[in-house]
């Protein structure tokens, strides 16, 4: 067992872990931190990303040992004194999610996007949603919630007027 | 799935690394992780311990070494802690200036997550065929610092990939930095294809070029991907580039060497042909946009 210690969601956590434990499961099984899901378990999918000192990461491929010591924010901190992060409220607003299981990870990598790039294009988005998989392929209105949580409203058609996937 | 249980090692030098190193049986080094976590927790791999560099300071960061480094040719040059991560590589614009071709190769790997914690070093020392980093290294004549038990050795990068995830790095030894020449005034693409978003590239090509009077090409240097077990370079695409005026059609004709003395492997991506034939449209994209005439 390994002694880690370090900051979850604004608050300070420590724990005896084995070594082989994984973030996302010390989050889930351990903190309870269930907003943050496990989707295909290989690092591909991102539905697991959260923060790790201020940078995205999927943590389904981090060790928990690895974050001794660090700020972790999971969708669940995202939100400060009871108000929505812009990304959260944009994706309320703009219904970027259909069933809903990728949006944690979503939300979690367009923060990351947004706090380097506070003005990207519709391409910008895309590409820098790139390591975020969406099953039900509702990819146009992620991007239309990204483009106004950025204030940079572009002209992506809504999914009902193309009716394909992004 | 999860990994097999292993002990877990986090020393704060590379001396205290080594020693570590030099006492284990089984141990595999940890760098960012984003190739080596898939491996263990896919079973692939179950070592008894896993010596991690995360909490190494002196591996990380990028370093102007001017040209007071061993790299040959005398000219400057810059190094690169094997613990640096992409995004920090992809945010210098010392390297997107004078490394150009790294520059592009490292904005194509995996995607922002896996780039804020994979490392230039695990790429290389893990040594993947279809790395995106390991043809560019050959491409800019990179060479390899190692640290073992008897202290540095710098291995060219034509000398440290060895095989299918094969390097010249010892079980004794790390890989602490790499140095690449500085490439002032080289045009530079990196063409990787691929069949879905941030997947491994089933091919990509590496090129940079020096235009003599802006016109002609003086020098080529192309390495492939996942053409062979490692890393390789197009030495008779290099040869046949030299004082060519980069026309579509010329560079066409000697990019059609880009599969010659490959060993590409056949697998769901595409078979060995395929990728023969994908080499040379790769190469002449590749050589057209290093020239500043992309398609």
């Amino acid at each position: 067992m390994t002694r880690i210690e370090l900051t979850v969601d604004g608050a300070k956590v420590s724990d005896d872990v084995e070594p082989r434990l994984l973030l996302v499961q010390y989050l889930r099984e351990r903190l309870g931190k269930t907003g943050t899901v496990i989707g295909c378990d290989t690092a591909s999918c991102g539905a697991c990303t959260v923060h790790l000192d201020g940078h995205s990461v999927k943590s389904c491929n981090v060790l928990a040992v690895q974050a001794d010591g660090a700020e972790v924010t999971t969708v669940e901190g995202l939100a400060t004194d009871g108000a929505l992060h812009p990304v959260q409220e944009a994706f309320h607003e703009y219904h970027a999610l259909q069933c809903g299981f990728c949006t944690p990870g979503m939300i979690m990598q367009a923060a990351d996007l947004l706090a380097e790039n506070p003005a990207p294009t519709e391409e910008q988005i895309r590409q820098g949603l790139e390591g975020n998989l969406c099953r039900c392929t509702g990819y146009h209105n992620i991007v239309r919630a990204v483009q106004h949580a950025a204030g940079t409203p572009g002209t992506t058609a809504a999914p009902a007027a193309d009716g394909g996937a992004a | 799935m999860i990994p097999t249980a292993f002990d877990y090692a986090r020393p704060t030098s590379v001396d205290e690394a080594l020693r570590l190193l030099a006492q284990a049986d089984d141990a595999k080094v940890l760098a960012g992780g984003q190739s080596l976590l898939p491996v263990l927790r896919m079973r692939l791999n179950a070592p008894d311990l896993v010596v991690d560099l995360g909490r190494i300071d002196s591996l990380r960061g990028i370093r102007d070494i001017g040209g007071g480094g061993a790299v040959a040719g005398g000219g400057g040059a810059i190094e690169i802690g094997a613990m640096t991560p992409y995004h920090e590589i992809l945010a210098s614009d010392e390297i997107r200036q004078e490394l150009t071709l790294l520059h592009h190769a490292v904005a194509e790997v995996g995607d922002p997550q896996i780039r804020h914690r994979g490392t230039l070093g695990g790429s290389l020392a893990h040594a993947d065929p279809a790395g995106d980093c390991g043809a560019v290294a050959l491409a800019l004549e990179a060479e390899m610092v190692i640290a073992g038990p008897s202290g540095e050795r710098v291995v060219p990068a034509a000398d440290f990939f060895q095989d299918l995830f094969t390097t010249a790095v010892g079980d004794d030894e790390l890989l602490v930095a790499i140095r690449f020449p500085v490439h002032p005034g080289w045009g530079a693409g990196y063409q990787k294809f691929v069949r879905t978003a941030q997947q491994w590239p089933v091919v990509a090509v590496g090129a940079c070029v020096h235009l003599a009077d802006g016109k002609t090409i003086s020098e080529a240097r192309i390495g492939l991907t996942n053409m062979g077990p490692t890393p390789l370079r197009a030495r008779a695409v290099e040869e046949a580039l030299a004082g060519v005026t980069p026309t579509p059609e010329a560079v066409g004709a000697a990019c059609a060497a880009a599969a010659d003395g490959t060993s590409p492997p056949s697998d769901l991506n595409g078979d060995a042909d395929y990728r023969r034939h994908l080499a040379t449209v790769l190469a002449r994209r590749a050589v057209l946009a290093a020239a500043g005439h992309p398609q």
